[in-house]
């Protein structure tokens, strides 16, 4: 049986990690990161990205457009 | 390091499912993290992308939070005077019809000085779209009260939450224009869950299409949230707003026309 | 094309001219003694005809506001109202000033302060030259001293307002405004179909987009924006001047005034000429720019100037400016909405200047 699988690709330097994203996601995919962007915030990233199943809930609820979604039937 | 990715193999244009609006431009918002402002510009720029009418779009900023949608939305817009946004978009309507305006509002540019046009605007059925958000605070201005502050709500001009005797109750601005008979689709929506966010994309949608019928005025609140003005994290305060400010200000269609 | 020749009332003579020019659109309020200009304008119906959008706002604010948001799209817009709606208007006006916007407003003054009274005065000199709303900005300012001034300075004010992109102010006064009195008008002008190239008309791929403001945090670039006002201001006092002047030639006295008190020096002038005492009278046109050069020449030749105004003595300050101290400079006038009297004002020449 196919099944969906995504990939996100976060644009770390405007993420301002407010972590609505990580709220959103219904996969346990996305985290904020230790390191942080250019302005200070810790920004968000796939953390566990094999579990993506590319529903686009995070890019949907992000207040500054930074995800990009993909999504395939493997 | 600009970017970082998921399944590497997944990304290839074919497979794309979501990308930002090119109806935004490339300026980093100026909004604080986690406001529902930059979510709602999001969309807005989504929808007017979809519909094909960037060409055709003029808008009018507030003075607020978003004063800087012009930066934003790449879009002929307007700054307006404080509150006066509708009376701007009045003109520009009626003296360019074919157009799609829109106003874009906060509570203290809409509910409080803007109170006057607001209401007469939708009393003369204006043809245009009015997005007002709804965070229950002054954000710009270092949060203070604004007309729709919850009762018992803390602000910097309300240090010990709102008391009704004397400042009066929250102001329920959409329910009002409702009963005008000039509105013709009223609507209360958020943006803080990827289910709002599809429900208020489908409302602004509906308004697009409505204003080319000319029969009235399009509202759509957004009850949002005020990390900063509330003093709390994004995500708490997305929380709190479904605790408190959501059971008063109930989202769904106040007025809608008869589908056919 | 012949003009055409009516009897009318100042007030609607504006609102008939604003329908010949073309204009756009008319937002307005009622106020007395201006009132006349918007019904005259909701009795023709000129969206009839012209197409020209005629609305009574909720307010004098929300009238200023239309006005912005009209001239942004590039059109002929236009508002009109009396002293306390004008106040009422004077952020929008800031606005409109910062924005460089064109549009025209027309204030027929009434005695404040406050409410005031109906009656006419010109104790809105200084809200109309000096300022009135916040911030380094200027409105041309058009004084009329008749209905076929009234008409003609419609499509005038249009004309400087597109070519400066500003605003422009016609300072009429309830005198004016009312009186009937025969005006030859322009035969009619089709509203315009192109725009400007800064305006918001919904932005097609070959440009970018038109922002409308008038604000920038930088306060760098906030500066170099003033400058840029600036300019434009010293250009409009080097070339749009306008003035008239009645028996300077040999005049040994002047009197300087504008709109009604003109037309009662007008007479003053005959009076105290039939007296023998030889003195003239200066008319500005333009209170912005004002005629300080001319005034200054004058000083040369004149042994004093009688300053004639309804009001405390508004414009008297500017003609101390460009007098510079060479001549003694008096002020005349009554206030409250009184009209002065040729007799008056004569006798005031002898007591004030002559006598002195």
């Amino acid at each position: 049986m196919a099944k969906i699988r995504g990939s996100i690709v976060v644009n770390v330097e405007r993420c301002k990690g407010c972590e609505v994203c990580v709220v959103s996601c219904p996969t346990g995919t996305i985290a904020l990161a230790k390191e942080v962007n250019g302005k200070g915030y810790n920004f968000a990233y796939p953390a566990n990205p094999e579990l993506c199943i590319g529903c686009a809930n995070c890019a949907m609820v992000c207040p500054d457009g930074v995800i990009t979604v993909y999504k395939t039937k493997i | 390091m600009k970017e970082v990715t998921g399944i590497k193999e997944i990304i290839k244009p074919e497979n794309l499912a979501y990308k930002r609006s090119s109806v935004l431009t490339d300026n980093v918002f100026s909004y604080c993290p986690g406001c529902g402002h930059g979510t709602a510009n999001r969309i807005l720029a989504e929808v007017i992308e979809e519909a094909g009418l960037q060409s055709e779009t003029i808008g009018v900023a507030p003075v607020g939070c978003s004063v800087l949608l012009y930066e934003f939305l790449d879009v002929d817009i307007q700054q307006a005077a404080h509150g006066r946004a509708p009376a701007v978009a009045t003109a520009i309507k009626r003296l360019l019809p074919e157009k799609f305006v829109f106003t874009y509002q906060g509570d203290g540019d809409l509910a409080a000085i803007g109170t006057a046009e607001t209401i007469h605007a939708c009393n003369r059925g204006e043809n245009f779209l009015i997005i007002f958000i709804n965070n229950g605070i002054y954000g710009m201005t270092g949060g203070q009260m604004a007309p729709t502050t919850l009762e018992g709500m803390k602000s910097s001009t309300s240090p010990y939450g709102r008391d009704v005797k004397i400042m009066g109750n929250p102001l329920k601005m959409t329910d009002i224009v409702a009963t005008l008979p000039g509105t013709y689709f009223v609507t209360r929506q958020s943006v803080h869950t990827p289910a709002n966010v599809k429900k208020t994309k489908k409302a602004m949608k509906k308004a697009v299409e409505y204003q080319k019928l000319n029969k009235g005025t399009c509202f759509i609140e957004i009850v949002s949230n005020c990390p900063s003005g509330w003093r709390m994290t994004p995500v708490e305060s997305n929380k709190w707003m479904e605790e408190n400010m959501l059971p008063f200000y109930p989202l769904g269609d106040l007025k809608k026309p008869a589908e056919v | 094309m012949e003009r055409e020749l009516r009897l009318m009332k100042g007030n609607e003579a504006v609102a008939e001219a604003a329908i010949r020019a073309g204009v756009d659109a008319y937002f307005g309020y009622p106020i007395t003694p201006q009132t006349e200009v918007i019904e005259y304008l909701m009795e023709a119906e000129p969206y009839k005809t012209t197409g020209m959008v005629v609305l009574q706002a909720e307010s004098e604010i929300a009238a200023i506001n239309m006005v912005y948001g009209g001239a942004a799209c590039g059109k002929k817009v236009m508002t009109s109202s009396s002293s306390p709606g004008i106040s009422l208007k004077q952020e929008g006006i800031s606005y409109i000033a910062g924005a460089e916007l064109p549009c025209l407003i027309v204030n027929v003054v009434r005695a404040g302060p406050g409410l005031g009274t109906i009656q006419p005065s010109q104790s809105d000199y200084f809200q109309s030259v000096k300022g009135g709303g916040h911030g380094d900005y200027h409105l041309i300012v058009l004084a009329p001293a008749s209905v076929q001034e009234m008409a003609d300075f419609v499509e005038l004010s249009f004309d400087l307002a597109f070519k400066y992109r500003n605003p422009v102010l016609i300072l009429s006064d309830g005198a004016i405004g009312q009186m009937m009195e025969k005006v030859y008008l322009n035969p009619p002008k089709k509203r315009a179909t192109t725009f400007p190239a800064w305006a918001t008309t919904g932005k097609p791929a070959t440009r970018e987009r038109n922002i409308i403001t008038s604000l920038d945090l930088d306060p760098y670039a906030q500066e170099i924006h003033n400058q840029k006002l600036q300019a434009k201001y010293q250009e409009i006092e080097r070339n749009e001047v306008r003035f008239e002047e009645l028996n300077t030639e040999d005049a040994d006295y002047l009197y300087i005034a504008y709109g009604t008190s003109a037309r009662i020096c007008q007479k003053g002038v005959q009076i105290a000429r039939a007296e023998g005492i030889k003195v003239g009278l200066l008319r500005p046109i333009t209170l912005y720019p004002f005629p300080s050069k001319r005034i200054n020449e004058l000083a040369g030749k004149v042994k004093g100037i009688l300053v004639v105004e309804m009001s405390a003595g508004q414009m008297v300050e500017d003609v101390l400016l460009s007098v510079n101290g060479k001549i003694p400079v008096s002020h005349f006038g009554r206030m409250g909405g009184v009209i002065p009297t040729p007799e008056e004002v004569v006798d005031s020449l002898k007591s004030k200047i002559i006598g002195g």
